[in-house]
């Protein structure tokens, strides 16, 4: 269902976005919303665990080519951003590197991507004392925006790029913010929209092929579009091309990007000589070990 | 694919398809069988090239050992599987026309033997595409019989009437004419009762019986 359906629904009933989104839920899949909400709990629970665990920790990464990322920002002092962005980042941070480790993650929407929406759930939790139960409403407007992405787009950076998988976790943290501040599903499309077109384009260009570089740091930055695309949609700054448009646009980008750009390690920054001969070492190492 | 599958699974990371798709196959082996004595790993394409830098060994082990894809122990499997005193091997081979990430897994226990081929196809998605050499398109989401029978006529008719759920998919194929010997891979919507499996084994025909269940909270 497009995003501006359930829009119409939410104008035409207005019932809770949430609820709306579980009984379209129901009607797609045939799942009972009670479990379905259930679910959805679990999986932000979970996303809330691991990030305390894990909040700036050092990790011993399957490569070796990230693990203190997060623990350098948490022990920063930051100049210029908010406790907010600060929190965020760092969990953003510290999932990707838990994730690079072999740790326990949400796959939220992928696993590479994993890093975002925890930021925001947990910097909401942490700096803004949300309850549980507004944190699940928000989170449950977030999949849906994801799952309009799912049904109209793909999810896969090996079909779409980093914009499909990074992009969708970006566009999924600025709803639960937006909606988490508003309860306003027009400015959740507005912050949705704004965060894909930051990110349109992005391609998926893991050196060596591996889930590290540049993916944990994509999560740290890609957290703060969240948080910025929600606070221009929250100031009434609305996007030109709504949502479903954007979202069929990142798609049509995506099948245009070559393969070499779509999760081969081949291209993009995997391509240059550094990221070569970082490759070649980390397996000389292997072949040793 | 619904709003949790957007927003999860919860999983082992770091790649649903280098990671989970492989626990996963590798997990319908021990679903299959139990915790296998040996057990070699045949690696094709991408599995085969980037395997350690995504923990796919780690997976595939966890995977025979029954760990479940959350299981904060996944990354903990050579020692796990060293504790059990399993043998295991890594082996990197071209298995021809396949998914670029498609393991091939031979397992022993006592003396059975089966090997099981699979694909990640992504998003943690997987498709177990051979059971014994037979030919299929297993999800892993339908609680499945696999049945080694004589080669006989009724045979797949008296399996049939014991099994009291409806049936998703059916796969038959001869795999010894010599020693007159089928395979029957049997898709359930639900999973079948102990009635049902002591029926199948009172059947002359069935010479080997596994049941792939499914647990509380693989299915919705």
């Amino acid at each position: 269902m497009k995003f501006s359906e359930l829009l119409e629904i939410w104008r035409g009933t207005n019932l809770e976005f949430s609820e709306i989104i579980l009984a379209q839920e129901m009607i797609e899949t045939g799942r009972d919303p009670e479990k379905v909400k259930l679910n959805l709990r679990r999986l932000m629970l979970v996303m809330l665990e691991e990030a305390e665990k894990n909040f700036g920790k050092k990790f011993h990464t399957l490569t070796g080519m990230t693990g203190e990322n997060g623990y350098k920002f948490s022990s920063y002092k930051p100049l210029m951003i908010s406790e907010f962005n600060h929190v965020a980042t760092t969990v953003a941070l510290s999932m990707g590197e838990s994730n690079a480790s072999m740790g326990r993650i949400v796959a939220c929407p992928t696993a590479g991507s994993c890093g975002v929406v925890p930021g925001v759930v947990y910097a909401l939790k942490k700096i803004v004392n949300a309850s549980e139960e507004d944190l699940l409403k928000a989170f449950i407007v977030g999949s849906g925006v994801g799952n309009v992405v799912a049904k109209k787009a793909t999810l896969s950076g090996a079909a779409g790029g980093c914009q499909a998988e990074i992009g969708t976790a970006t566009a999924m943290a600025s709803a639960i913010l937006t909606y988490y501040f508003s309860q306003n599903p027009e400015y959740v499309g507005h912050a949705s929209a704004l965060a894909f077109k930051s990110l349109m384009g992005l391609v998926c260009d893991p050196v060596g092929g591996f889930v590290e570089v540049p993916c944990v740091k994509r999560n740290g930055s890609a957290v703060n579009v969240a948080i910025i695309c929600s606070e221009m949609a929250l100031a009434g700054i609305q996007s030109v091309i709504p949502f479903d448009e954007v979202v069929e646009a990142m798609y049509n980008v995506g099948k245009s990007l070559p393969e070499s750009l779509r999760e081969t390690g081949l291209g993009g920054i995997a391509a240059t000589k550094v990221a070569q001969s970082i490759v070649e070492s980390i397996k000389k190492n292997w072949e040793n070990s | 694919m619904g709003l949790l599958e957007v927003s999860g699974p919860v999983m082992t990371g770091p790649s649903s398809s280098h990671t989970l798709g492989a626990l996963k196959i590798a997990r319908f082996v021990y679903k299959l069988m139990g915790i296998p004595d040996r057990v070699v790993f045949v690696l094709h394409g991408s599995f085969a090239l980037t395997y350690r830098g995504h923990g796919t060994d780690r997976a595939l082990l966890a995977g025979v050992l029954g760990l479940k894809p959350d299981n904060p122990d996944v990354k903990n499997s050579y020692d796990i599987a060293k504790m059990y005193g399993i043998q295991y091997s890594f082996e990197i081979d071209d298995l021809g026309d396949v998914h670029p990430n498609t393991v091939l897994i031979k397992a022993w226990k006592d003396d059975v033997y089966n090997e099981i081929e699979g694909s990640s196809i992504g998003g943690g998605a997987i498709r177990i595409t051979k059971i014994n050499g037979v030919e299929c398109s297993l999800t892993g989401d339908y609680p499945t019989l696999v049945v080694v029978n004589k080669d006989k006529p009724g045979a797949l008719k008296d399996i049939l009437d014991c099994i009291k759920t409806n049936i998703a998919n059916v796969y038959l194929r001869r795999v010894n004419a010599l020693q007159g010997i089928a395979l029957s891979i049997i898709e359930l919507d639900e999973n079948v009762n102990d009635d049902v499996l002591r029926c199948l084994r009172k059947l002359d025909c069935v010479i080997e019986l596994y049941a792939v269940v499914l647990e509380e909270g693989e299915m919705l």
